[in-house]
């Protein structure tokens, strides 16, 4: 009796998989989306459904030094991760900290911003829908760079201490990720807000 | 079951986690502290068990108000509570711990990983989701606030603006429901991501994604659609906030403010959940329906292919339950017919089940009865689902004991079905001992016979023109004997959840001792032993075909063989 020979099955020849720091990055900045989503929506439906002033065209100003800032952040975040993959870690320390310097100056745009418009111009988030929407839309947005800002300014110090090396790219490329959809999320609230919405 | 001794060397382990000394206050501590999958799993499980308990006799003290006309066993304003807790419960406490406990169980074994993407994230998640539903049921004591009125929300779980707004809900029992949601929603959030980051990069040599097996699949499917659906929600919970607190206007209607909008928010949220919760069950059955029937799943592709479709048509339908508000005539088209198109995946679905049954050697055990139950009862649920999105009949039906019954077929029919069948046919796995069959047999039949006795009625008490949430009606409106009949069918179930859960505490000591593979199934996770030990396997499975395990014990027929 002749056996069957077993034909063994092709073997893979390597197993890549993503990276899963990355994965679940992408998978937060999906779910983030949606959050955002939601809050673009309420501010478009209640564009010009204020019942009382001020109206957006008496008091936004455009925010074109804080834009470039954030935007520009975005290119000196990328240099970045290409030093650490490359284990260039000094060129890595000085991008990082021109990313710092650039997401503060945005939120010290923000911050003057929001002082003229409660103080000189008297907007609050209770005064009419205009103020609700957009304080909490920007506010969503400054809360993200917030937290982009305490997680770059960790690293900050850390490689300081030389405590990062090449071996951390990838841990750090999964929060560039995240201050990439940080800054493409104001392209949208900047283009609602401050382009249409005026 | 079977004793077959199967071919894999690493089962041999016995070491048993949690057979280790200590004291009873280290064992729990050490499932405090715990970030195992497997642990966190079983506290979902046990979490969500906990609250079918009590959103069950919720449910039952509703009933019993209902039971005759003109009762007076709840006040109109505790009936109101118990409603809206009731609902709330089951979707947020009930529903999504209890998929998310058997994803979290289930899914590291079936990809042959070692535990979750990220454990402490896991940990975090489930402590977020335990500590909202501890702060929603706290609302019945610290509810009543500063003002005396009110204690737990009395908002129906869907919370329609303005009745949430400071004016109309004074008190902080609106405020417990948004935050309890939003904490609950971070941890669900939490797992959603775990679980889409586990089956991307942590699948075991070879496990290619047409290879996965069907539970994992929809279940990663599911976490997909609960990442765009879940923060909707909590979204629009943060925008009630700020209008309750800060004097923002989002729903406020005197200053240009739209209650519409909170309507539509919330069923961007509502209805795909309908799918995040039904899809955990669709993956049970896609389990349990083959090994007990002897045969690979019917249309593995197909079944992949209609949970995708059913994950992008679902975020395309909320408007239906919106008919009745007077939206566009193209609206109403539109969402009439995206409505419509659900039937098509799920009716593939269908097919695929059937036609894994056909010819196959069944086998009648509890939890084949349970997905056998859930299969008649979804057929059923997705017709009268096809009726309701035809919005004439909607508007007729809209807020009736009909779309009170069509939902309960969908969520206890469909869902509760499948979940009492995944735990009996994953309880051997994670206690390593057997549920008793004859006690599940018993707890089927009685849940099964007072399901159909309580929402079958349900659908003619709305076809009668019974409206949903009113806490009495009079009696010459000719709905008092199917109201009875109704709650008995409640009772029935009760009864049957009490033989469970019976059934559940003692097996743990009593039940038989079960193997590592009692159901002579194929996937992964019955390759290790029972319990599995904290590493799962000990050296790291390479599968070829969908079956890995019937490739093992049929090494002359290997699935490999027939799978492109």
């Amino acid at each position: 009796m002749s056996s069957i020979p077993v034909r063994q099955p092709v073997r893979q020849g390597e197993w890549h998989l993503p990276s899963k720091r990355r994965a679940g990055m992408a998978a937060l900045i999906v779910g983030e989306s949606a959050i955002f989503t939601i809050f673009v929506v309420a501010y478009v439906f209640y564009m010009g459904k204020s019942v009382t002033g001020p109206t957006p065209a008496q008091v936004l100003e455009v925010p074109i030094l804080g834009t470039i800032c954030l935007l520009s952040s975005s290119i000196s975040i990328w240099r970045a991760e290409k030093a650490i993959e490359d284990g260039r870690m000094a060129s890595f320390s000085i991008l990082l900290g021109v990313t710092i310097a650039l997401a503060a100056v945005f939120l010290t745009g923000t911050a003057i911003e929001w002082k003229k418009l409660i103080y000189r111009d008297g907007l609050t988030i209770s005064t009419n829908l205009f103020g609700t929407t957009f304080y909490s839309l920007v506010g969503l947005h400054a809360t993200h760079v917030i937290v982009g800002l305490f997680l770059l300014s960790s690293i900050f110090i850390f490689s300081l201490f030389g405590w990062v090396d090449s071996r951390h790219s990838e841990r750090f490329s999964a929060i560039a990720l995240y201050w990439h959809f940080v800054d493409a999320v104001w392209i949208v609230v900047f283009t609602v807000v401050y382009l249409i919405g005026r | 079951m079977s004793d077959i001794p199967l071919p894999i060397s690493h089962v041999t382990d016995t070491s048993i986690p949690g057979s280790e000394p200590g004291t009873i206050l280290e064992k729990l501590h050490g499932w405090v502290v715990t970030v195992d999958h497997k642990r966190l799993g079983i506290l979902y499980i046990l979490y969500s068990t906990f609250f079918l308990l009590v959103a069950g006799a919720e449910a039952l003290l509703i009933r019993l108000q209902l039971a005759y006309p003109h009762n007076h066993v709840l006040s109109a304003q505790v009936y109101n509570r118990f409603f809206t807790m009731h609902g709330t419960t089951m979707v947020f406490l009930v529903g999504m711990p209890f998929l998310f406990g058997f994803a979290n169980y289930i899914v590291p074994l079936q990809i042959g990983a070692r535990d979750m993407a990220f454990p402490r994230l896991n940990a975090f998640s489930f402590w977020l989701t335990a500590f909202g539903g501890v702060l929603l049921y706290y609302s019945f004591l610290g509810g009543a606030g500063l003002y005396g009125v009110g204690n737990a929300p009395d908002v129906g779980w869907f919370a329609y603006a303005p009745l949430t707004l400071r004016a109309f809900s004074p008190g902080h029992a609106t405020d417990y429901w948004a935050l309890a949601l939003i904490v609950g929603g971070f941890g669900t959030l939490g797992t959603a991501i775990n679980i889409v980051a586990t089956v991307i990069a942590l699948r075991c040599k070879g496990m290619t994604l047409m290879r996965m097996p069907l539970f994992t699949w929809l279940l990663f499917v599911v976490s997909m659609l609960t990442l765009v659906t879940i923060t909707p929600l909590t979204a629009a919970q943060f925008m009630l906030l700020i209008d309750r607190y800060l004097g923002g206007h989002f729903f406020d209607t005197q200053a240009g403010g739209s209650s519409l909008i909170w309507i539509h928010f919330f069923w961007i949220f509502g209805h795909p959940e309908v799918y995040v919760l039904v899809l955990p069950a669709f993956a049970i059955a896609n389990e349990i329906i083959p090994v007990f029937c002897r045969k690979a799943i019917f249309g593995y592709p197909a079944m992949v292919a209609a949970s995708v479709a059913i994950m992008f048509v679902s975020l395309g339908v909320w408007a239906h339950h919106m008919f009745t508000v007077g939206m566009t005539s193209v609206s109403n088209a539109f969402f009439t017919l995206s409505t419509m198109l659900v039937g098509v995946p799920t009716g593939i679905k269908i097919f695929n089940w059937i036609a894994t049954l056909w010819g196959g050697r069944i086998r009648f055990t509890t939890p084949m009865l349970f997905c056998i139950g859930f299969l008649f009862q979804f057929l059923i649920a997705g017709l009268t689902g096809i009726m309701l999105s035809v919005s004439p009949w909607d508007w007729q039906l809209h807020n009736s004991y009909f779309v009170i019954a069509h939902f309960h077929y969908v969520l206890v029919g469909a869902v509760v079905f499948c979940i009492f069948a995944g735990l009996y046919f994953w309880y051997p796995k994670a206690t390593g001992r057997l549920m008793s069959e004859t006690l599940g047999k018993w707890h089927f039949w009685l849940f099964a016979i007072g399901f159909h006795i309580t929402f079958d009625t349900m659908h003619f008490l709305g076809l009668l023109g019974m409206p949903r949430s009113i806490y009495t009606y009079q009696p010459d409106r000719g709905w008092n004997t199917l109201n009875l009949v109704v709650s008995i069918g409640g009772l029935i179930q009760g009864l049957a959840v009490l033989i469970f859960a019976y059934n559940l505490i003692t097996s743990y000591w009593c039940g038989e001792v079960a193997g590592d593979d009692p159901w002579d199934a194929w996937t992964l996770e019955w390759t290790t032993s029972s319990p599995p030990p904290v590493y799962n396997f000990e050296e790291e499975p390479e599968v070829h075909s969908r079956r890995p395990l019937w490739d093992l014990k049929h090494p002359d027929d290997p699935d490999w063989e027939y799978e492109a």
